[in-house]
């Protein structure tokens, strides 16, 4: 018999904080980090010391981890976890978290995605991304992710029939979203004639296909309600999480991810389905992986995600939100910040802490994430579903 | 059907050359595995001696049945062009000198899925056939093209980078004198080469093959003595700056060992000709082709060497002869390392005994000169690195890997 999950009862997710990403920072991931712990005691009218737990993730903390990280910030917590999965770090951090707090391992945790980004950043990060991508990737036209998503997409657009103007139509939703979004890096509205002709990068993808790789952070907490009650500050509950590492390794080109692994226990857990979702923070590293995740996650069947997308409106009063704060696609890549993103963003929108962006009425909000391109692939997924507390 | 290949034009003194930069370097130990199968030319992964799995990108432990089990085995080359892409953008400085690029996404008959190196040619959904290549910097790297060949295939500019066509690019051989560079000068003529240049030394000394040469039509020759630095160091000074393609087919060959045949004078002149020989050339066309490894499509590729395959091990009876092709081999690896910062390869061929005056005493089989010669240019059309040619030094080598002890002890001519 297979062991029922335990429900996340009596967790709250909080304190949803973004450290304003600026394209190239002379600061480092230490520095960024540093912000994030000060931001969210601010936030959250706490003392530095009542924060007993960590979960770090970033690229470029080295030569230390987290460890040394609880040294600059002078802080002796009594749990502390180094996440190193990159864009699906940010529900894994929650996850994690939640169960140390309902376990009482640790009260309060301070889940954090950091990243700088100097000049020679991106490219020192995927020179030595991982055994696989520097053997058997990186000498090959050294593209970085470019490459390895311009195979996933021209696969994916042949094979499911989806066309360069069905990823245009999320890409423009996701630029409105942003418009209103002050630590947005791209804030000009994009048109569908400038997504289309936008310079080709490695075709199919183009220009607005693309992150922008900045430095910034994400952060947010998570404790027992009963905490976050005291603290009179808004807060979240978990519904239901998932994770997965290097699902379907058969299929010979990646056209769906570990959540399509997950999905019924997914939302059995939750005890909702995917129609009751008010909107959807799906990672968008590129969009052909947001499609993915529609798919996989259960809102269409794989390959019917252009189809399921006719009707519906992406921007934050549409039918169908998605990023809305516009996503990486348009408030730019901070690292494993990117991660952390999706996270912030459903908690800013359940605890009605947006800025001119808010989702009506939004009592479920979808955060799903998508990492770690290790060879032709990316290995990790994960994702949760959070409820207004 | 390919892009025609842009001929070589006269060079443009004002314009500035091309430096040499070369594709990322840094590889794990696992994939050096690779490297050594390009280098002779197989089309070779890790197949898992328990389960049978193949292995791609190259690992310790088979990622199936978890065995450390693993061996480097022939398996096919053939495979399905799933999806590709055309780079318009890379981060590394190689790249951008040379974009657009092609990359594709195979899935291999033998199993695994593998990014390559993409012929102009393939089309998505396309059969394709992969080979081991080496790349400018000295790694192997899978480059694919359509499963049957096609017109032109080695104009592909991109996948030009990784052999050393001699089509369109210009030739030094060293010494024309003898019937292997004759047979050479005619299979880079057929092969498409540029220029031929051949030299040659001890002017006194008549030679039909040098005779040959020169009614050939592409061929110049010039005097060149491997044994007088002055000579070198005239010639690099007159040519250098045009030699793409070395071939040091230095040639001295007298039967004998130590004992029965104490001779230092033999033994002198065979290091002057085959090591201090090779120092000489490297030491003058050496940094002038290091320096043009990336002068155009047709900039400095090659450095070859024709060794003995006794280079590898004595043999008794050209007992200081093969000492002298053993040191003429060490030095190629240093000169092989020196050479890699312009991305110019040093390529080393190993034969047996030839049908020539100086091997009579050898009894078949024995090589001759036109297959050598062939062998080479097929060789560097392919890129490869180290060639063994003929049945004496493919046996040779299997001899040593298996008991190097056995070989040293019956090897015979």
């Amino acid at each position: 018999m297979v062991k029922k999950r335990q429900n996340y009862d009596g967790i709250a997710v909080c304190a949803p904080v973004t450290i304003p990403y600026s394209r190239y920072s002379l600061r480092s991931a230490q520095w960024f980090c540093g912000r994030s712990i000060a931001e969210l005691i601010k936030s959250a009218k706490i003392e530095k010391n009542d924060i007993d737990g960590f979960c770090i993730s970033s690229f470029t903390l080295a030569p230390d981890s987290a460890v040394g990280l609880m040294q600059h910030a002078g802080v002796s917590p009594r749990w502390l976890d180094h996440i190193p999965m990159g864009g699906a770090s940010g529900v894994v951090a929650l996850r994690r978290a939640a169960r140390a707090i309902q376990a009482g391992d640790a009260e309060l945790i301070a889940c954090i995605g950091a990243d700088t980004n100097h000049v020679d950043t991106f490219r020192d990060t995927i020179a030595t991304f991982s055994q696989f991508a520097n053997d058997a990737v990186y000498p090959y036209g050294s593209g970085g992710p470019n490459s390895s998503f311009a195979f996933l997409t021209d696969y994916y657009m042949r094979e499911f029939g989806v066309s360069r103007e069905d990823f245009g139509k999320l890409c423009i939703a996701q630029r409105d979203n942003a418009l209103p979004v002050a630590h947005a890096m791209m804030k000009k509205p994009l048109t569908m004639e400038q997504y289309l002709n936008a310079r080709l990068i490695a075709d199919p993808i183009r220009l607005f296909d693309c992150v922008m790789p900045c430095a910034g952070a994400e952060a947010f907490l998570v404790m027992s309600d009963e905490r976050a009650q005291s603290l009179h500050i808004p807060y979240t509950t978990i519904l239901s999480t998932i994770e997965r590492h290097n699902a379907f390794p058969d299929d010979p080109v990646q056209f769906r991810g570990g959540w399509a692994l997950d999905v019924d226990e997914f939302y059995s857990q939750a005890g909702i389905g995917p129609e009751d979702i008010n909107f959807l923070q799906a990672y968008d590293d590129y969009p052909v992986i947001c499609f993915m995740q529609i798919e996989d996650l259960g809102f269409c069947k794989k390959g019917e995600v252009a189809n399921f997308l006719s009707d519906k409106d992406l921007t934050v009063n549409g039918n169908f939100p998605v990023n809305t704060s516009g996503g990486q696609l348009s408030v730019g890549q901070a690292g494993a910040g990117g991660g952390y993103l999706g996270v912030v963003e459903t908690i800013r929108q359940l605890t009605q802490q947006t800025q001119g962006h808010q989702v009506e009425k939004a009592k479920h909000g979808l955060v799903s994430c998508f990492g770690m391109i290790n060879y032709d692939r990316g290995l990790c997924t994960s994702a949760a579903i959070l409820e207004r507390g | 059907m390919t892009t025609l290949l842009p001929t070589p034009k006269r060079k443009d003194p004002v314009k500035r050359t091309r430096k040499p930069s070369n594709p990322p370097r840094q590889r794990s130990r696992e994939a050096q595995g690779l490297a050594a199968m390009a280098a002779s030319g197989r089309f070779a992964l890790q197949v898992c001696q328990e389960c049978s799995k193949v292995q791609y990108p190259p690992q310790q432990f088979c990622g199936s049945c978890l065995s450390d089990r693993l061996k480097w085995q022939d398996v096919g080359n053939g495979g399905k062009l799933l999806a590709e892409t055309t780079l318009q953008h890379s981060n590394d400085i190689f790249f951008r000198d040379r974009l657009p690029w092609r990359l594709g996404i195979i899935v291999a008959d033998a199993g695994p899925s593998i990014v390559v190196h993409l012929a102009e040619d393939c089309v998505q959904g396309d059969r394709v056939r992969m080979s081991l290549a080496i790349d400018r910097s000295g790694n192997a790297a899978i480059t694919a093209r359509p499963e049957k060949p096609i017109a032109r295939e080695e104009d592909d500019l991109q996948l030009r980078e990784m052999a050393f066509d001699p089509k369109d690019r210009r030739v030094l051989i060293v010494d024309g004198k003898t019937e292997i560079g004759l047979e050479l000068a005619k299979a880079f003529t057929k092969a498409g080469a540029r220029d031929i240049f051949v030299g040659h030394s001890q002017p006194w000394r008549a030679s039909i093959h040098l005779d040959a040469i020169k009614a050939m039509d592409k061929t110049t020759t010039y005097p060149l003595d491997v044994t007088d630095t002055d000579s070198v160091e005239e010639l690099a000074a007159m040519i250098g700056d045009k030699v793409e393609i070395m071939v040091n087919n230095s040639y001295h060959l007298r039967m004998g060992g130590v004992l029965d045949r104490f001779d230092i004078n033999t033994s002198h002149d065979e290091m002057e000709i085959h090591y201090h020989g090779l120092m000489r050339l490297a030491a003058y066309f050496g940094p002038v082709m290091r320096s043009r490894g990336a002068d155009g499509h047709h900039g400095a590729s090659a450095w070859l060497n024709i060794l003995s395959a006794y280079a590898w091990i004595n043999n008794p009876l050209l007992g200081t002869y093969s000492a002298s092709q053993a040191a003429a081999l060490s030095l190629s690896q240093c000169l092989r390392t020196e050479l890699a910062d312009g991305g110019v390869r040093v390529v080393n061929t190993f034969i047996g005994p030839i049908e020539d005056e100086w091997y009579q005493l050898a009894p078949p089989p024995k090589l001759v000169p036109a297959t050598v010669a062939k062998r080479i240019v097929e060789s560097l059309q392919r890129g490869l690195e180290d060639i063994p040619i003929g049945a004496v030094a493919e046996e040779i080598i299997q001899r040593l890997a298996e008991n190097p002890k056995e070989i040293e002890r019956t090897i015979k001519l």
